[in-house]
């Protein structure tokens, strides 16, 4: 019997630690995790024709994202920003970055964070709204270590930790706009998780858009309690279209499954967070996509002039935290395009004012 | 409003979406109602899932062959079967938690061979909706049973045949026998561990094909996690279907369809909160649960271990 004990708690702990493996990219070692960043890979030329004026040490930066880097949604906007400051900065040598995703388990990326700072990173990055407590019991265990912990505006008056949030209502009300010109039917349908943070905000924008373009076009929304349940997100797509949608958009990872489902009816989409016109060439209008470089960019500056934290930032359309990208391959008219410009500009020079529930 | 609920659309639409979702639920469910009227319990149904639809997914990505797809996800569902039946039935662990960690590992291994293998969200083109002449064009009830793709028949198909099994065949007085009393299975010459081994790599591979539906029939994406804990509901659902095949179709379409209800009332602006309606059918689950499972018995071995006096 004792033998039948040790080799199945072999099994569970190997288990355990292939599942650990597979959601995360690195918690004791994040200098060499096993999904390591492709970009770390990249080699550096080795003579730069134009040697920048390499600092002696690379900035590093850690961050811990709840779903996986390619979810085409929440945790790829990060990890696509990343990889734009590390280009813009000149390449690994001038900045590094090591990240822990799938970790949809609080307690795990608490550890993870924990286990970031002890290492001497220049910025850790809780990406996620759900690991703030954590973060508030974590960042004054680190005073030298800068934290930045979104989507949120709470700084919890910490020294060291910096806040960031992205106005997803300003993207979703552009969305929405185009979303009642195009729609003739008179019905749009939004597939959201759940009811709260960034999804609302969207959802809500998006709303509001739909309402200030026509308001004779109804938003059918439906929540479906979930972030990752694919197969719920279709099935309310299916609904939105059964009810007479010819439109619809969505936010969270779990909206793969609808843009099948429109894609398959030839329904228009609309998507945010990150760019979803690979997913369904065909039927994407366009993406409100989070540009987090612009945030990072600031915190990183204050960072080397010594401010840790203590500040919030937005994303939005006026900075450039939030871009508006179009599919190429859809056949927008002009008139519609230049519709939607004249929004982003109406919301960037505040001629437009988004009225939230 | 609640009024608008009543109309053909949302009638077809609520009854089309159920049968729809239903499906997964009956393959694993199925599967484990196999493994569970031999006594035992597998909670890594989840897990066998999950590694099924990323089998199916990436096999039917890369070769561009559904089938292929079907029978890797098969493999993989029966693999992890095999090493559940070994852990449980050999080495008789205790099966809630080993299934638990089988559970873990399935999570675990298709998240990393997704980001491994695939890198970003893909779609491939999955079984067809299936044109039936005649069928298919009769007004209301067409649109609501013949207007689904090849795993939804299969998956309806599976409960009649599993109701035979288990009930008319030799090999179904086998497996009822090693669930109810292994003991006296075994002085009749039945080879307890060969039944439970059957039952269990006969579950893994259900949930398998399960997970496969998922991925690609009904939604022909992966994505992380995808199955969002469809495998616990299966089990549930076979507690709720008292261990019968037909039992675990009415758990499985009863569930399915307050879910496409759910999503109906919300789509119509039913004033309720969503957080309401999509507890819903959990809500009513575990009162069915409640009201039945104590007038129902499980099979008197589940969950116990099968150790050989000598």
């Amino acid at each position: 019997m004792k033998k039948f004990v040790w080799f199945f708690t072999l099994v569970v702990t190997f288990a355990l630690v292939l599942s650990a493996c597979g959601g995360t990219a690195a918690t004791t070692e994040p200098a060499a995790p096993p999904t390591e960043p492709p970009v770390e890979a990249t080699e550096v030329p080795a003579v730069p024709t134009e040697p920048p004026a390499a600092p002696a040490e690379p900035f590093r930066v850690a961050v811990v994202m709840p779903s996986a880097i390619n979810d085409l949604a929440f945790s790829q906007s990060m990890y696509d920003a990343l990889v734009r400051v590390q280009e813009e900065m000149g390449g690994p040598s001038a900045f590094e970055f090591v990240y822990s995703d799938g970790m949809f388990v609080v307690d795990d990326a608490a550890a993870a964070i924990r286990d970031y700072a002890s290492q001497g990173y220049d910025l850790v990055i809780a990406h996620g709204s759900q690991y703030g407590s954590s973060l508030q019991e974590i960042a004054p265990d680190f005073p030298d270590t800068s934290f930045a912990w979104g989507t949120t505006v709470d700084t919890f008056g910490l020294p060291n930790v910096f806040a960031y949030e992205a106005a997803s209502h300003e993207g979703g009300y552009v969305n929405g706009v185009l979303a009642a010109t195009l729609s003739t039917s008179k019905v749009v349908g939004v597939v959201g998780p759940i009811e709260t943070g960034d999804a609302k905000l969207y959802v809500d924008g998006f709303k509001a858009g739909v309402a200030a373009t026509d308001s004779t076009v109804q938003v059918n929304v439906n929540y479906i309690g979930s972030f990752s349940d694919v197969a719920l997100a279709s099935e309310a797509a299916t609904t939105h279209i059964a009810a007479g949608a010819d439109v619809m958009t969505g936010t969270a990872q779990m909206v793969v499954g609808a843009i099948g489902k429109a894609e398959e009816a030839n329904v228009l989409w609309f998507g945010t967070q990150s760019n979803q016109t690979s997913l369904a060439p065909s039927i994407v209008v366009a993406s409100q996509v989070y540009h987090w470089e612009v945030v990072l960019n600031e915190m990183i500056g204050l960072i080397k002039s010594g401010t840790l934290g203590g500040q919030s930032f937005v994303a939005n359309l006026a900075n450039g935290g939030e871009v508006m990208e179009y599919n190429p391959d859809y056949p927008l008219s002009a008139d519609a395009k230049s519709l939607a410009d004249e929004t982003i500009q109406g919301i960037i020079d505040g001629s437009i004012e988004i009225t939230l529930p | 409003m609640i009024s608008d609920l009543f109309s053909v659309t949302v009638l077809i639409g609520i009854l089309a979406s159920g049968i729809r979702l239903a499906t997964p639920y009956l393959y694993a469910a199925v599967g484990e109602t196999f493994s569970q009227r031999s006594g035992v319990l597998n909670l890594g149904v989840e897990g066998q899932m999950l590694l099924g639809a990323f089998a199916a997914f990436y096999v039917a990505l890369t070769t561009g062959n559904l089938w292929l797809g079907m029978l890797a996800a098969m493999i993989v569902g029966a693999v992890m079967g095999l090493a559940m039946a070994y852990v449980t039935v050999n080495l008789q662990a205790q099966q809630g938690i080993s299934g638990i960690g089988f559970y873990l590992f399935g999570l675990g291994m298709s998240d990393l061979l997704f980001q491994k293998l695939m890198g970003t969200v893909e779609t491939v083109k999955g079984f067809p909706r299936i044109y039936i002449p005649g069928l298919s064009d009769i007004p209301v009830l067409g649109e609501i049973f013949f207007n689904h793709n090849l795993l939804v028949y299969l998956a309806y198909l599976l409960v009649p045949v599993a109701w035979f099994v288990l009930n008319k065949t030799t090999l179904g007085l086998k497996i009822r026998a090693v669930g109810e009393n292994p003991d006296a299975a075994d002085s009749l010459g039945v080879n307890v561990a060969r039944v439970r081994y059957f039952t269990i790599i006969l579950g893994g591979t259900l949930s398998g094909i399960a997970g496969a539906s998922l991925s690609i029939a009904l939604l022909n994406v992966f994505q992380q996690n995808m199955t969002s804990g469809q495998g616990f509901i299966a089990v549930a659902l076979v507690y709720f279907g008292a261990w019968r095949p037909v039992g675990v179709l009415g758990g499985a379409l009863l569930f399915s369809m307050v879910n496409s209800l759910q999503l109906w009332m919300q789509v119509k602006n039913v004033p309720i909160p969503p957080d309401i309606a999509v507890m819903l059918p959990y809500v009513l689950t575990i009162l069915v649960l409640v009201v039945t499972v104590s007038r129902v018995r499980a099979p008197s071995a589940l969950t116990k271990p099968f150790e050989r006096e000598e």
